[in-house]
């Protein structure tokens, strides 16, 4: 079928004479055949988003329709591979037009030459349904490729065959109803639509990411879903890459949407490099990149995060654990946000769409742990964590308000703390996780995971408070054990939150040495205002052992004549003995101003703020040998 | 610009509106989206200008020199059949050229050995190469602190009566790639600048005998807004053309990309589009995207493009969406500060909102020094913290700190009048890094929570407090 154009607005076309054209139709636009999308129909007239850039384009030039949505290609061989949005394989486009990408090129997703082993599990005779396991291709060294019926197939398994094969060539035979189907190791999925599954479960299990900050306070599942939203330079892409790199995800889907070629760059060339400490791999081999930069078309910038997220659910379908990154999704909403304009449709707020609301949430909603299809309940996952780019760092903007509605945990980035060079720049007082995963903590890490670290959230949140009040009178005005707070909460910031993503060991922290880092830290918290307390007591020890002003009550002038009462006495003593550590004699002196600095100038302090470089494997020891350190040197203070 | 005619131009007397900078031509037939356009009026002048959207009735037509003179009945529209193209070649170098590419200097026209888009196509990603290599720009709040490399795209956020033009020649005059004398060319793209300004720069250019190396783009304010839109993608397709046909190292200057922005609003204003933020349409980013990605270097090709941009924050204001859209697109900014300024610091840099996300690599081991990274946290840190307690003795006196705080606060006087504040010197980074271990040693060992244990034993000697 053939239509002709007949309006032509940057990235939007109409065309009329398309007569049976389909929403979401791919078709091909001009004599280059640039590739579109139909978005509206109107009688026989289609409004066609082009991926690609529509210079030159005029009225009358044909319009070709494919009879097929905009779908993504799944078969073996996806895995290390680089797309565009539209899943275009840049390193082919790179070799058919050169460094700079040319107009109307396409190419197939994935290589016909490559030559898969593929081992049957299925047999001849099995009546299968969707979902069900045929067969198996090693993909990488780790990852087996599990082939399954395609969703919407079933059959009598008739003919199955082992051997090497390309994704175009037929592995067996299903018949159904007398109807012959052949199956590839290829399957198309159109974007738009979320593959199916059996049923959706509860998400339970962390995906850890290593990332102290988030795994220790605000951590997500898999299936989960969370978003980071910040200002510009706060950290959103150096975050979603060390989750890529760290996370302990089977596949990472990174999705490059609209941001910078040069991060595209980072991914290809360190991801080859880094090896998985899981799995001995490089991390490359699990990673599927998808790149439509900011200056590639914004009309495939807008399918990027759906040709990403099929993706995801193809893998998931396999039971694996997925993690898709999408950075950023402030580019998908504002690509939106044009193409509507450009229909000339009516402006919600901020100028969005009206559906930007339904279409995040669809897109979130993809997210999730399932059972898959199939005999076997296999159980994967689809986590979704997403950037967020607020104009001005303003979080009231639709885009973070629209995304707070339908996501698990938000984790907000401040621009203060990243001037402050303080990352990642998560800021802990408003950051929050819905999710409840101190079970799987307190079974896997430590029994008293959720004492520790609530205990180091109470201090940040203390502190946040005793901050206001510097802010107005100084620090002069705070009690000893105020002081002595704000020390032990800055060395939870400073040796704890802050974590720098290209250190050679830290990048990554697995749970059981962030809870050792956790409990050193707060031992000497509590070491340090036992010190406090026992030079604030042994103060008053001295001055209630020389006459004092008697009690400040109506009997007052008759007790005046009594002996310091001993009962007070005795129990700022008993005290006093209790908090003394094992050894030590107290002394007389009782500047506690100097028994503060005097515990920061211990070299345990330095120590503390080089547990990050420990090896993870010493964590336990180390930090069992710093407590005891701290107990006894702090404990000597006098 | 090119202006050839092609077999199938087309000429139309059928204006039927004319609303700020566009025209719009009815009747139109095998008219191009994007499609160069010459309006001509009753002064005979010809006009070029660009077709931004058409359909079977009518073609709109932004004008690039203005629409004023011209009327309904006796401006003829010519259709040139060609999307707007420039002709290029190495004999550019050394020339002075209008917003739209045409000489200025009263020589002869460019003979071009090629004829490119202007619009570029983008470069795939999987052809980059990430750009790397350190360059001495002399200034230790960027050097030190935010560390500039080659293909980086960097803009400065300037204000009014700020110097961001003299920290702009400066870092063009001074900045060289350590150990190299490689080819290098300067692309200048001047956007609705003053003739003042712009004489400042070509003398700058001239004295440093960098000016037969570069070529100028001059739109300036007395030019027509409007072509201001074509004067960043001709000097960035020239730049495209140097470094990755002629293998030169290219610094593009732009200068000041608020007025292109300006202009943009202009256009979208007179479309009567849904606006954005403040007015600006709402695909500034995307427009401003296809500008700041021609920058970068491509794998197995020797040139590089490196941006500089500067442009003005209205009202100082950072959140403004030219600044805002800008920081979210380049690789990091250079900040400067009117309370420096005032207090006649010179480089006024603010370096806490400062960045530059591609020095990690550049610096280090091999590249500046192995310390880098941790002195410039360090620096950092410790001028952050004074520049909190500044805050707190306004509001509560300095007598209300303890010695510590105090230490902090001296650090950060220090650091502004000696780091930053180094006049017009040119500062080479192993002298930046020293001058920072010397503030350093204000603070014991044990404090310098940010730098290897090792870089204090083998940098960090002599006495400290
Ligand atoms: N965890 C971290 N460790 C060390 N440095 C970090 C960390 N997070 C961020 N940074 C620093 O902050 C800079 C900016 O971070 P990033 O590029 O991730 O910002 P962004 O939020 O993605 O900005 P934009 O919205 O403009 O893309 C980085 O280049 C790096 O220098
Ligand atoms: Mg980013």
């Amino acid at each position: 079928m053939r239509g002709a154009i007949t309006r032509v607005a940057g990235p939007v076309v109409v065309a009329e004479n398309l007569i049976g054209a389909q929403m979401y139709e791919v078709v091909r636009v001009g004599a280059l055949g640039l590739i579109g999308e139909v978005i509206r129909i109107e009688g026989d007239g289609a409004t066609i988003q082009v991926y690609e850039d529509t210079a030159g384009l005029r009225v009358g030039d044909p319009v070709a329709a494919s009879g097929a949505p905009l779908q993504v290609e799944l078969a073996p061989g996806l895995l290390g591979s680089i797309f565009d949005g539209i899943q275009r394989p840049l390193p082919v486009l790179r070799d058919q037009t050169g460094d700079f990408i040319a107009r109307g090129v396409t190419a197939p997703a994935l290589d016909r030459a490559v030559k898969w082993q593929f081992t049957p599990i299925a047999r001849a005779g099995d009546v299968l349904e969707p979902g069900d396991l045929i067969g198996s291709v090693p993909e990488t060294a780790q990852i087996a490729h599990r082939v399954l019926v395609p969703p919407n197939t079933r059959g009598t398994l008739i003919e199955i065959n082992a051997g090497a094969f390309s994704i175009d060539e037929p592995i067996g035979i299903l018949q159904n109803d007398g109807a012959r189907i052949e199956i590839k190791l290829a399957q198309k999925w159109a974007v738009r639509s979320a593959r199916p599954y059996a049923r959706k479960l509860d998400p339970d299990t962390p995906l850890i990411t290593g990332q102290r900050v988030i795994d220790s306070f605000f951590p997500v599942t898999k299936g989960g879903t969370a978003i980071i939203p910040g200002g510009f330079g706060s950290g959103k892409t150096v975050a979603e890459q060390t989750l890529a790199k760290w996370a302990d995800a089977d596949i990472v889907i990174y999705v490059g949407c609209g941001e910078r070629g040069n991060e595209m760059t980072d991914v290809l060339e360190e991801f080859p490099q880094l090896i998985d400490a899981r799995t001995n791999e490089p991390l490359m081999r699990r990673t599927i990149l998808i790149a439509n930069t900011s200056n590639m078309p914004v009309a495939a910038r807008e399918a990027s995060i759906y040709t990403g997220i099929t993706l995801a659910e193809f893998y998931r379908d396999m039971g694996y654990d997925v993690a898709l990154m999408a950075d950023s999704t402030s580019r998908w909403g504002e690509a939106l946000r044009e193409i509507s304009g450009r229909l000339e449709e009516m402006p919600g707020e901020e100028g969005y769409p009206a559906y930007l609301a339904t279409r995040l949430a669809d897109f979130y909603e993809r997210a999730g742990r399932v059972i898959a299809l199939g005999k076997d309940a296999r159980v994967g996952s689809v986590t979704v964590i997403g950037a967020v780019s607020p104009p001005g760092g303003d979080f009231s903007e639709p885009m973070t308000q629209n995304s707070l509605r339908v996501a698990g945990a938000f984790w907000g980035l401040d621009t203060g703390l990243a001037r402050r060079r303080h990352f990642p720049a998560i800021n802990w007082i408003t950051s929050y996780s819905l999710y409840d995963l101190r079970k799987w903590f307190v079974e896997n890490v430590a029994s008293d995971w959720e004492a520790q670290t609530g205990e180091a959230m109470a201090l940040l949140q203390e502190e946040t408070k005793l901050m206001e009040i510097v802010q107005l009178v100084g620090s002069d005005a705070l009690a000893e054990d105020q002081k002595a707070l704000l020390q032990s909460a800055r060395m939870v910031r400073e040796d704890y939150l802050q974590q720098f993503a290209f250190h050679e060991i830290d990048a990554f922290c697995p749970p059981h040495k962030q809870y050792w880092m956790l409990r050193v830290i707060l031992a000497f918290q509590r070491e340090l205002m036992r010190a406090i307390k026992r030079s604030a007591l042994l103060d008053r020890v001295i001055k209630t052992e020389t006459p004092v002003a008697p009690p400040n009550n109506e009997n007052g002038a008759s007790r005046a004549q009594e002996p310091v009462p001993s009962k007070a006495q005795e129990q700022i003593a008993g005290e006093f003995a209790q908090s003394l550590a094992p050894g030590g004699v107290p002394m007389t002196s009782t500047d506690h101003g100097a028994l503060l600095e005097r515990a920061l100038a211990l070299p345990i302090v330095a120590e503390i703020a080089r547990m990050k470089e420990w090896k993870h494997a010493e964590a336990e020891s180390r930090a069992r040998a710093l407590i005891e350190q701290i107990e006894r040197e702090v404990g000597a203070l006098r | 610009m090119d202006t050839q005619t092609s077999l199938l131009t087309k000429h139309y007397r059928t204006l039927s509106y004319i609303s700020g900078p566009l025209v719009f031509v009815e009747r139109v037939a095998n008219v191009g989206y994007g499609e160069i356009v010459t309006i001509t009026g009753a002064d005979g002048a010809p006009r070029a200008g660009q077709v931004l959207e058409v359909n079977r009735e009518r073609a709109v037509v932004q004008v690039f020199t203005g629409t004023r003179g011209l009327d309904a009945d006796t401006t003829r529209a010519h259709f040139t059949g060609n999307v707007a193209r420039l002709g290029v070649a190495m004999e550019m170098l050394g020339r002075t050229l209008n917003g739209a590419g045409q000489p200025l200097d009263g020589g002869p026209a460019v003979i071009p050995e090629k004829f490119l888009d202007i619009h570029g196509e983008p470069i795939n990603p999987y052809a980059r190469d990430h750009p790397s290599e350190f360059i001495q720009t002399g200034i230790s709040a960027i050097d030190g602190l935010n560390t500039l490399v080659r293909g980086q795209k960097l803009p400065i956020f300037s204000g009014y009566g700020l110097p961001a033009n003299e920290i702009a020649a400066q870092i063009a005059m001074h900045a060289r790639v350590l150990g190299t004398s490689e080819k290098f060319a300067v692309v200048f793209a001047a956007l609705g600048i003053t003739h003042r300004e712009a004489s400042f720069f070509i003398q700058r250019f001239e004295t440093s005998g960098a000016l037969d190396r570069t070529v100028l783009f001059l739109n300036l304010a007395d030019d027509p807004t409007i072509e201001r839109l074509i004067t960043p993608r001709a000097a960035l397709t020239t730049a495209e053309y140097l470094a990755f046909d002629q293998g030169l190292h290219v610094l593009v200057i732009i200068t000041d990309m608020t007025n292109y922005c300006e202009a943009l609003r202009e256009v979208a204003n007179a479309r009567e589009q849904v606006p954005g933020r403040r007015g600006y349409p709402g695909d500034l980013y995307t427009d401003l995207a296809t500008i700041y990605e021609r920058a970068g270097r491509i794998k197995d090709k020797p040139g590089s493009i490196t941006q500089l941009i500067i442009l003005n924050m209205p009202d100082d204001d950072i959140t403004h969406p030219i600044p805002d859209l800008t920081g979210y697109i380049t690789e990091g900014q250079i900040v400067l500060s009117r309370d420096l300024h005032r207090r006649g610091i010179y480089p006024p840099i603010d370096p806490l909102p400062c960045l530059s996300r591609l020095m990690n690599a550049g610096i280090g081991a091999g590249k500046t020094r192995a310390d880098h990274r941790g002195v410039a946290d360090q620096l950092y840190s410790f001028y952050a913290q004074g520049r909190d307690l500044r805050r707190l003795v306004a509001i509560i006196g300095e007598a209300g700190l303890g010695a510590a705080d105090r230490k902090y606060l001296a650090f950060a006087d220090r650091f502004e009048q000696e780091f930053i504040g180094q006049g017009d010197t040119n500062r080479a980074i192993e002298d930046t890094l020293n001058l920072g271990w010397e503030l350093l040693r204000a603070f014991p060992a044990n404090e310098l929570k940010r730098i290897k244990r090792e870089h204090i034993v083998k940098y960090g000697k002599g006495e400290r407090g």
